[in-house]
């Protein structure tokens, strides 16, 4: 899966946690889950566990940490699903 | 930890407590019970001359017992000061619950993940019958980072 096709699942993901229309029309790797969609720290812990079953791996705390916009993100799902491929 | 120390720990004063007894508490969930006073306040005005315990009220009785109880529970090796912010809930009513009568409260724990707990729950009367019943989630916030 690139990059593209992984931000487009994300799309779909974060959708249903954010009234921001405007933005989730035009999300790309600098919007931000907080600042831009308006997503709360409950929602986010949501969009983790989506990002985990649509995704099949597994996100750690240090992880989570980091996903607070579509680029971190992407690349942490990038890296977690190359390395289930290496397995 | 002691069901006694958790319901120590409990922030609520006593005119919003909705928890009398804890009688069960581990990993995966938790069982208590609340008798609701036909004292309480709400009871004067929900509704005029025809009291019945508001769904806010059992919905609020039912995460005291089943999410912050829990909650601190689970919490108990890592963090004591610790507060429970309610962030979801989907309850459903099925029967009314007077003035005076005693409930018990069932939570079952869905996950904890990332600081937030996410439970099944369901309130019975002391016919056995379900009250109401529903899911609730909260996130722990640790008051030293606000």
């Amino acid at each position: 899966m690139n990059k593209e096709q992984i931000i487009e699942n994300l799309k779909t993901i974060v959708q249903p946690y954010s009234e921001e229309t405007s933005a989730l029309a035009h999300i790309d790797e600098n919007t931000d889950f907080i600042n831009d969609l308006k997503i709360n720290s409950a929602n986010l812990v949501d969009i983790i566990l989506d990002i985990e079953e649509k995704f099949n791996i597994e996100i750690d705390n240090d992880s989570m940490a980091k996903m607070l916009n579509v680029k971190a993100t992407t690349e942490i799902i990038a890296a977690k699903l190359e390395a289930r491929a290496g397995q | 930890m002691t069901t006694n120390e958790i319901l120590a720990q409990l922030p609520y004063g006593k005119s919003f407590l909705f928890v009398d007894e804890l009688l069960q508490i581990d990993e995966n969930g938790a069982v208590g019970t609340f008798t609701y006073d036909k004292g309480l306040s709400f009871y004067e005005s929900h509704f005029k001359n025809h009291p019945v315990t508001p769904a806010v009220i059992l919905t609020e009785t039912m995460a005291q017992i089943g999410l912050v109880c829990l909650g601190i529970y689970l919490l108990k090796d890592i963090d004591q000061d610790v507060s429970i912010a309610m962030t979801s809930n989907a309850i459903d009513f099925l029967k009314p619950v007077y003035p005076g009568e005693k409930v018990t409260v069932t939570s079952e724990k869905i996950y904890f993940r990332f600081n937030k707990l996410s439970c099944k729950v369901k309130m019975e009367n002391t016919a056995g019958e379900v009250v109401c019943k529903g899911n609730i989630s909260g996130m722990l916030i640790s008051k030293n980072n606000g």
